[in-house]
């Protein structure tokens, strides 16, 4: 992609933004928008009525970031994960940051914590749930790495799986396990401020490592031994990123919940239309993943009385699209 | 520098494949592994680079074991030309030639414009400087196998390991590369040669290794180890060697 396509395409994100704080059931005009966030950046005061300035900058505001966060992290370190594993039907929860972020958090939820315990506890889940399998895989080491890893994580994940689903049976049905199907179908909704600022650095660091590592990934996204006759200490290269793609992912799902879709196509689409090169697919991936996190939240809020769930909105929506890039992209896969 | 091994057992896993090898590789010299499909020439290549570990002996780069070598220490000494495989993304040419760099470069470091110039002359080197936009996953395997040998080229070592680099080359190609092959001997590069072609060593290895299971079984001056009958042996059919009319070119046939 030359320059102009990146600043068009940045552009596009901001007047997504733009569009994104004026919608929904208290519309707020653009050029309000635009004040009230001047004053709250530049100081000063603005003219816009003050119930829009609560709308934007305490309710919408938070939930704007927290959906371009989500969005970027989960593509981003699909996008990682899909040339580590140098598979396109890669996604983030392939290692079970996923389910263990969710075990972790309907944990939580069952427990009755508060909300920050069940985020940090989410947390924990995604990033102990990749650590197990880590482990397992390296005390085998004889064979193939990579699919000691995927073996051990779909194993895990049946797990988790497992002992979420005995979760919901055991919960309170009337008090805890409207929560717990919420937590598992991924909404932003609920995110406070502190909540969308919480996450900030965990998926900055993770997308951070994962930007200066984007050529060692090049090669090592060519095969194993080949990367490591060309000079690259694999395992670690491999672990570096797997360890900043999960710190990423695991931010991520603590506050929004399961969203599946994003971190397994739009890093596909991406790569449709960067080529493969890490130096260009995992900024594209960031953008169109933060893009498509933001629409279909604001779809999700905009669309009626009730909330329709993030993943099964992102399903909905971006299947067709996918579709339809596929009919008519020629790069990506072969 | 000098590629050596001594002693070597090599295999998977458990498994051996072959046992008590010693080779050695000078600069400049030119060695020739000829064996039979099964015969343990891609497991050997793989325990000399050390992407498998040795079962037994020792293998000396220089005056450096193995062992004791990083990745990119080892990247540095031996460049290494596998089968061509498909590749899983379909990145540039260019792009692929360039990894040949990866060990000059620091973990978080990407190719440097200096890096890039190595790869554009590795490609005009062989004559494929017209690939370096096409996709690597779309180009022939002949194609393909020259692009892996310029990223051995832009990786500089003092040594290159080729495995099979004819086996899926057009005979133009075939005879372009040992072309190479010859001219980066003679400019001080130490090759070690997988091949199925005995032809390809008779004309132009100064050393030939006959391997089979269980090991090499012949190592020495090509003309002292290719002969009808020790090929004839290797390979379990028979096979004449004979003078090409006019000259001292001896050439391979089956009887």
């Amino acid at each position: 992609m030359k320059s102009l396509a990146w600043g068009a395409a940045v552009v596009s994100l901001l007047a997504l933004i733009a569009l994104a704080f004026s919608i929904g059931s208290f519309a707020v005009a653009p050029a309000d928008v635009l004040a009230i966030l001047w004053s709250s950046i530049a100081g000063g005061a603005h003219a816009a009525p003050p119930n829009a300035e609560a709308v934007v900058l305490s309710i919408r505001g938070p939930r704007i970031l927290a959906a371009l966060l989500v969005g970027a992290a989960l593509a981003g370190a699909g996008s990682a994960y899909q040339s580590v594993f140098r598979n396109p039907l890669v996604a983030p929860d392939i290692l079970g940051v996923s389910s263990g972020a969710a075990l972790g958090a309907l944990l939580g939820i069952w427990f009755s914590l508060d909300p920050w315990s069940v985020h940090l506890l989410a947390f924990a889940g995604g990033l102990g749930a990749v650590a197990l399998v880590y482990a397992l895989a390296a005390a085998y080491r004889q064979h193939d790495p990579l699919l000691l890893l995927v073996l051990a994580g779909v194993v895990l994940g049946s797990l988790f799986g497992a002992l979420i689903a005995l979760i919901k049976v055991l919960a309170d049905p009337f008090n805890q396990l409207p929560g717990m199907t919420y937590w598992l179908l991924g909404s932003l909704a609920a995110v406070t401020p502190e909540e969308s600022l919480a996450i900030l650095p965990a998926i900055g660091i993770g997308l951070g490592v994962l930007w200066l590592l984007r050529w060692r990934i090049n090669v090592l996204s060519m095969g194993d031994e080949e990367a490591r006759s060309l000079g690259v200490d694999t395992r670690r290269v491999r672990l570096a990123a797997i360890v900043a793609a999960t710190l990423a992912t695991a931010a991520a799902v603590s506050i929004s919940g399961v969203i599946g879709w994003v971190g397994l196509v739009v890093p596909h689409l991406a790569r449709m239309i960067t080529g493969p090169d890490n130096s260009r697919l995992l900024p594209a991936a960031c953008l169109l993943g933060a893009a498509f996190m933001l629409a279909v939240d604001t779809l999700a809020r905009g669309w009626g009385q009730t909330e329709l769930p993030l993943g099964v909105l992102t399903a909905l929506i971006g299947t067709p699209l996918f579709l339809w890039l596929l009919a008519t992209s020629r790069r990506g896969w072969q | 520098m000098t590629l050596s091994c001594d002693a070597l057992a090599y295999g998977y896993g458990r498994h051996t494949v072959g046992s008590g090898v010693s080779l050695a590789v000078a600069p400049g010299e030119v060695a020739c592994l000829l064996g039979p499909n099964g015969g343990g020439k891609t497991t050997l290549f793989k325990t000399l680079l050390g992407l498998l570990p040795a079962q037994g002996g020792s293998i000396r780069l220089g005056n450096d074991n193995l062992t004791d070598l990083s990745r990119a220490e080892v990247a540095r000494r031996v460049a290494y030309v596998p089968q061509a495989a498909g590749g899983y993304f379909p990145f540039q040419v260019r792009e692929v030639v360039l990894m040949g760099r990866a060990a000059y470069l620091g973990a978080f470091a990407g190719p440097t414009p200096r890096d890039r110039q190595h790869a554009e002359n590795a490609l005009a080197r062989l004559g494929i400087a017209h690939l370096a936009d096409a996709q690597f996953t779309r180009i022939s395997g002949g194609e393909r196998q020259l692009v892996l040998l310029a990223r051995a080229l832009a990786q500089a070592a003092p040594i290159i390991v080729l495995d099979e680099p004819g086996a899926n080359l057009d005979f133009g190609n075939q005879v372009r590369v040992l072309a190479v092959i010859r001219r980066l001997a003679v400019e001080g590069v130490g090759i070690l040669w997988a091949t199925h072609a005995p032809d390809h060593a008779l004309a132009c290895a100064d050393r030939v290794a006959l391997v089979a299971r269980g090991g090499v079984k012949n190592y020495g001056a090509t003309a002292e180890v290719v002969n009808a009958d020790a090929l004839s042996d290797l390979y379990g059919v028979a096979i004449e060697i004979r003078n090409l009319a006019g000259g001292d070119r001896r050439v391979c046939v089956a009887a």
